[in-house]
């Protein structure tokens, strides 16, 4: 199955007014790509389409080998929940369950084993695996990073999407971020993207999109 | 890790919102359970006891009053009527089996019943222990009578005068010859004897010698218990006896049922206190749910984001309206037998009809469905709008 993304007059719109024009991108497997631009220019939208999230207005757009105008319903959620890896600014950790738990709830919605194993070795790679019988708010700020990349990389997705990853940390943890990101997705030869107005970041991707209001 | 308990979670993270939603629900359920259990059994002992007698024939007064005291030994009762129409009553052709019945005594708040043996057989009355009584001044003890007061046979005891725990006691003593099996019936609560026992402690005062009663013309009776021979007796016999002076006839059926409209509509009231606290609980489930949703919409987003299918979203909301009704149901249930146990407690204690804890109404079983229904269409509205969580909106706005 082709792992690249491509596309092609991409266009997304609400209403009358256009949110996102990408005229054409291409994506190799294995790719680390930065999708920079001001507030407002579509990097979140861009995100969301690559993930299934929302359904483009124009043009052509495959995710993995897959057309994702095709797909729709369960296909569609089911598609997302084996491919996609998903980390976003606010981390959305459930608050009510514990570290561990939050993670399984990756495996279980996407329909997989409940796998203990693959829950410790993501935890463990990502430097919690003791924290992972602790609810989120006992967690600092990083940690609790850590953890939302371990839900978004345990089932293994060839893509890892990123939304602003690093918009609320200072240099340091910023830095950190970003290479957590780059070794999960270098470990796992997964595709990833990462949106963001961050320019900290630019040196570390090896490619950039930058998107224009 | 299922959608239960990720429903389970959910609520024992809002331990305040969920107690109030179960104590809502527990309490409209219990209430309605305790009526159900209480009522359905006393009407059972109540149809026990007054399976068979058609007619209570006493002095004139309430006829309510008559039956309470006639078959149930719970009121005081109207007077006493002579013996002579009693007995002439016994010999009518409309007249199946008559039972006369002589009271007025107590002991130890146990009603002492005089009686003949067909009063014990009809209600299929057994020894335990010892023997039926012949000789004026032997007793027979009903079960409870006999358990609760610790009496043996041989036991011997004085009655009071009245039906009352203060009455003044009687000089003559009364011997146990028998203790019954339980009987499930009136017989259990009372302490039994030849009639001829309780013509002799009245007539003779304190100075009671047995065998040595009055005369015949002079005795009365308190209550005749009849049997109808035929249909037609139910048309003619209670007016013939109520044209009579001095005698009174009621029917069982007739009061009985009267009687129960009468509690029914407190009992009705009752219901509707409970069907209100219910619908409450439901309001509350409701409420719950669709308050949480602002702070979930963000959870709930990300499931979708991980995969959940918006139906999983609506069957996880919907599972926990379900789970609080169900938690709420169960302990609403233990609630109403709990209930009717304390009360059972309370009328053992003051000798009144058995009300039992362990008994279950098959109406509890409706009951408990039409609980778990309010948990479920509580459910639906926050559901629905699970449901259609807008994924993209809810992420890009966290």
């Amino acid at each position: 199955m082709p792992r690249e993304i491509i596309a092609a007059g991409l266009e997304q719109r609400y209403g009358s007014s256009v949110v996102l024009r990408v005229p054409e991108w291409r994506v190799a497997a294995g790719e680390r790509w930065l999708v920079v631009g001001s507030s407002g220019s579509g990097k979140t939208t861009l995100l969301h389409l690559l993930a299934g999230l929302l359904t483009p207005s124009a043009g052509a757009l495959s995710v993995l080998g897959a057309d994702l105008r095709s797909l729709a319903g369960r296909t569609l959620d089911r598609w997302r929940s084996r491919n996609v890896g998903i980390v976003l600014q606010a981390l959305h950790l459930v608050g009510h369950l514990s570290v561990r738990a939050n993670v399984r709830l990756a495996q279980y919605l996407a329909g997989l084993p409940q796998d203990d194993a693959a829950i410790d070795s993501a935890l463990a790679s990502l430097g919690v695996a003791d924290k992972a019988e602790r609810l989120p708010r006992e967690l600092s700020q990083g940690e609790q990073q850590r953890v939302a990349i371990a839900r978004a990389v345990v089932n293994g997705p060839a893509l890892l999407l990123a939304d602003e990853p690093t918009a609320s940390l200072d240099d340091e943890s910023a830095v950190r971020a970003a290479d957590l990101l780059i070794e999960e997705a270098r470990r796992r030869q997964a595709t990833l993207v990462v949106g963001t107005h961050d320019a900290r970041l630019k040196s570390r991707f090896e490619k950039t999109l930058v998107l224009r209001k | 890790m299922n959608l239960a308990t990720l429903s389970a979670g959910y609520l024992r993270a809002r331990p305040l919102q969920t107690a109030l939603s179960l104590g809502l629900l527990a309490l409209g359920v219990g209430v309605i359970a305790a009526a159900l259990i209480v009522v359905a059994q006393l009407e059972a002992t109540m149809g026990r006891d007054a399976r068979g007698i058609d007619l209570v024939v006493g002095a004139k007064g309430s006829p309510m009053q008559l039956i309470l005291s006639g078959i149930y030994q719970l009121d005081a009762p109207t007077g006493n009527i002579p013996l002579a129409d009693a007995m002439a009553l016994k010999k009518s052709p409309m007249v199946r089996k008559a039972m006369p019945l002589a009271m007025g005594d107590s002991w130890r708040g146990f009603r002492i019943v005089g009686a003949g043996r067909e009063y014990l057989d009809h209600y299929g009355a057994e020894l335990k222990a010892g023997k039926y009584y012949e000789q004026p001044m032997e007793a027979v003890l009903g079960a409870e009578a006999a358990s609760r007061s610790g009496a043996q046979v041989g036991s011997r005891f004085t009655g009071a005068h009245g039906l009352g725990a203060e009455g003044e006691e009687h000089a003559a003593p009364y011997t146990v010859v028998g203790i019954l099996s339980p009987t499930h019936s009136v017989l259990d609560r009372l302490v039994l004897t030849p009639i001829e026992s309780v013509w002799a402690v009245h007539e003779h005062g304190e100075k009671h010698e047995a065998g040595k009663a009055g005369a015949d013309d002079d005795r009365e009776v308190t209550v005749l218990l009849v049997q109808y021979a035929s249909p037609l007796a139910a048309a003619t016999l209670p007016r013939a006896i109520n044209a009579k002076s001095g005698l009174q006839a009621a029917s069982p059926a007739f009061e009985t049922a009267r009687l129960f409209r009468i509690v029914g509509a407190g009992i009705e009231a009752l219901r509707a206190f409970a069907l209100v606290l219910i619908a409450a609980a439901g309001a509350s489930v409701f409420i719950a749910l669709y308050s949480a949703l602002e702070e979930r919409r963000y959870d709930l987003a990300i499931m979708r984001a991980l995969g959940a299918t918006p139906g999983r979203l609506f069957a996880l909301l919907v599972l926990e309206g379900l789970v609080l009704a169900a938690l709420g149901t169960a302990a609403g249930l233990l609630l109403g037998h709990l209930f009717a146990g304390a009360l059972g407690l309370w009328m053992e204690a003051a000798q009144q009809p058995p009300v039992s804890a362990r008994h279950f109404e098959a109406g509890e079983l409706w009951l408990a469905a039409g609980a778990l229904l309010v948990g479920v269409l509580a459910a639906i509205p926050p559901a629905w709008r699970a449901y259609r969580t807008d994924v993209s909106r809810t992420l890009a706005a966290g």
